[in-house]
């Protein structure tokens, strides 16, 4: 499903901070990516995300060579990949229910066809009495699960979660990652990018190490 | 995309519907909270209004429709009242018929009317009697002149059919037959001076407009770039859950097109307003040298209907101009933004 290739990464004229890394992540798969801090994991996850172009390297994704797609090419297929951002990234002036409705607004549906399952999967994650609410006004773990929420509510083929535990209780964070692994299960490929190591021991699954801007897997 | 909802997997329906789930939700916060019922809403605008200050675009498209109707406006009214008195002028030829020792002035100019009247082409030819010629004269030398004792031209003017071509040439040796010292003026070099005129003032006119639309072009061009400053988180999201450069172009212009056409309707709306009440606001100034120079030039300074219909045209042409250039100046931006 992706596939990296000899792939560095630099920023400007600085030094390279992602070097030579070659991995695939299958469909269906979990794993987790972590490294310490600095280490350039949310700059991997924004190659996956196509929102950064790496220097040098082959990325493809999707089967798709990523050095070659349009602007709208790229829209369409991040509607595949889901990603939850350390800062969570809700927009203030919607509802609970809105930000997490917003991928199925982006692709045109009607509100009636979409309304059942995202009240379905804020109830799952608890903001069932929360979903009229605006950001500002929920708590770091409401708004960490809504932007899970908006992730995961279109189904992604690839889900992309950056420290998706680091605002929350270490039961919460637990809860989250129940939550990936059902993702998982249902067939999205989970990649959870932590330097948590309480969370990592608590699901045995693939682990890519990135140290001093290269990649170490294990299986 | 995977088919189907979310609901289903390749195992059966389950996850979404599961508060009933062995293990409970996720979060069970609901019997903590008061119960509101479930309402689904999706009224909030991606880009909400306030997000965008409009009021100084409003008021800077505004001033831009405003002057360019003002323009467009004194631009009709000029070109109307020139291609009025071009018409009149081009219609008659005047003959001058100029006092010499030893010839009779009256009989030269009657031989010279009955001369021209033969010439086809002419519909009327009338001398203007010593009277009238001192009349013309007034402005200049004052009242109770007698015309004995200057050398005043006698001055015939001949009313030409109105698409006929006359031949000059042969006019004017019909009129010198008759009267050696007559000339003939078909005021053609005054016409020429006043096509000039005309076209200096379409020019000018046309110049203003362009810069108009070109300071309105730049001011949107900075409003849309300050909105999408400031808007850049929105547009983040947009992004992350998939929206192309075109819907989210799309959610913005709807904005800049209402700003844009709120701009034009009042600052046009305006300027109707100034051409409709300026027949009253000339009449203030009637009698004085500055109002009665413009009522010579401008006639009553009133548009006609036509006129109004084209400053609403281009009321909403600047409004278009706005989008378009809200719109060129989005698409430019998002690219910047990833």
């Amino acid at each position: 499903m992706v596939r990296f290739e000899n792939v560095g990464l630099r920023y400007g004229l600085g030094p390279e901070i992602l070097r030579d890394l070659s991995f695939a992540i299958p469909a269906h798969s979990f794993q987790f990516l972590t490294g310490p801090s600095g280490a350039g994991k949310t700059s991997l996850l924004r190659l996956l995300f196509l929102s950064l172009r790496p220097t040098r390297g082959l990325v493809n994704l999707f089967g798709n060579d990523v050095s070659l797609l349009s602007k709208d090419q790229v829209a369409d297929l991040r509607k595949r990949i889901g990603i939850v951002l350390q800062d969570f990234r809700l927009l203030d002036h919607m509802t609970t229910y809105e930000n997490v409705a917003l991928p199925f607004r982006v692709m045109g549906r009607e509100e009636s066809s979409y309304r059942k399952e995202v009240i379905d999967l804020l109830k799952w994650v608890g903001l069932g009495e929360r979903m009229d609410a605006l950001p500002p006004v929920l708590s770091g773990g409401e708004k960490q699960r809504a932007a899970i929420a908006r992730a995961v509510i279109s189904r992604p083929l690839l889900l992309l979660a950056d420290e998706p535990t680091g605002n929350v209780d270490p039961t919460l964070g637990r809860r989250l990652l129940r939550l990936f692994i059902e993702l998982n299960k249902s067939g999205t490929a989970v990649v959870i990018a932590t330097h948590d190591m309480t969370l990592m021991d608590q699901y045995d699954a693939r682990r890519l190490v990135l140290h001093e801007g290269r990649l170490h897997i294990y299986e | 995309m995977m088919p189907g909802g979310w609901c289903c997997t390749k195992d059966g329906c389950i996850f979404m519907s599961r508060t009933d789930h062995p293990l409970g939700p996720l979060v069970d916060l609901g019997r903590e909270r008061p119960q509101v019922p479930a309402r689904a809403r999706n009224m909030s605008p991606i880009v909400p209004r306030g997000s965008i200050v409009g009021s100084a675009l409003v008021a800077v498209v505004a001033i831009m429709t405003f002057l360019a109707s003002i323009t467009t406006g004194t631009v009709l009214l000029v070109s109307a009242s020139a291609a009025e008195w071009q018409s009149e002028v081009a219609s008659e030829i005047t003959i001058q018929v100029r006092p010499t020792p030893n010839r009779d002035v009256d009989r030269d100019a009657t031989a010279v009317a009955d001369a021209v009247r033969t010439q086809s082409g002419i519909l009327e030819v009338r001398p203007f009697s010593r009277e009238e010629s001192a009349k013309l004269l007034e402005p200049w030398l004052g009242s109770g002149l007698s015309l004995d004792d200057l050398p005043v031209p006698r001055v015939l003017v001949a009313r030409v059919q109105p698409g006929s071509t006359i031949d000059l040439e042969t006019l004017r040796r019909r009129v010198t037959q008759a009267a050696p010292t007559a000339s003939v003026d078909d005021h053609r070099a005054w016409i020429e001076r006043m096509r000039s005129m005309t076209g200096a003032t379409v020019v000018a006119g046309i110049g203003i407009l362009m810069l108009v639309i070109v300071a309105t072009i730049i001011s949107v061009s900075f409003a849309t770039r300050g909105a999408m400053a400031s808007n850049r988180p929105i547009v983040e999201v947009l992004h992350f859950v998939g929206a192309g450069d075109r819907y989210i172009a799309n959610r913005f212009l709807r904005h800049f097109l209402r700003l844009g056409l709120e701009g034009g309707v009042i600052g046009g709306g305006i300027a109707m307003l100034v051409f409709g009440f300026s027949e009253s606001i000339a009449n203030w100034f009637s009698g004085t040298p500055v109002g009665d120079q413009f009522a010579a030039l401008l006639g009553t300074f009133s548009l006609r209907p036509s006129g109004y219909l084209i400053l609403a045209v281009q009321a909403v042409v600047i409004a278009a101009i706005t989008a378009w250039a809200s719109r060129r100046t989005l698409f430019a931006t998002l690219n910047d933004i990833e």
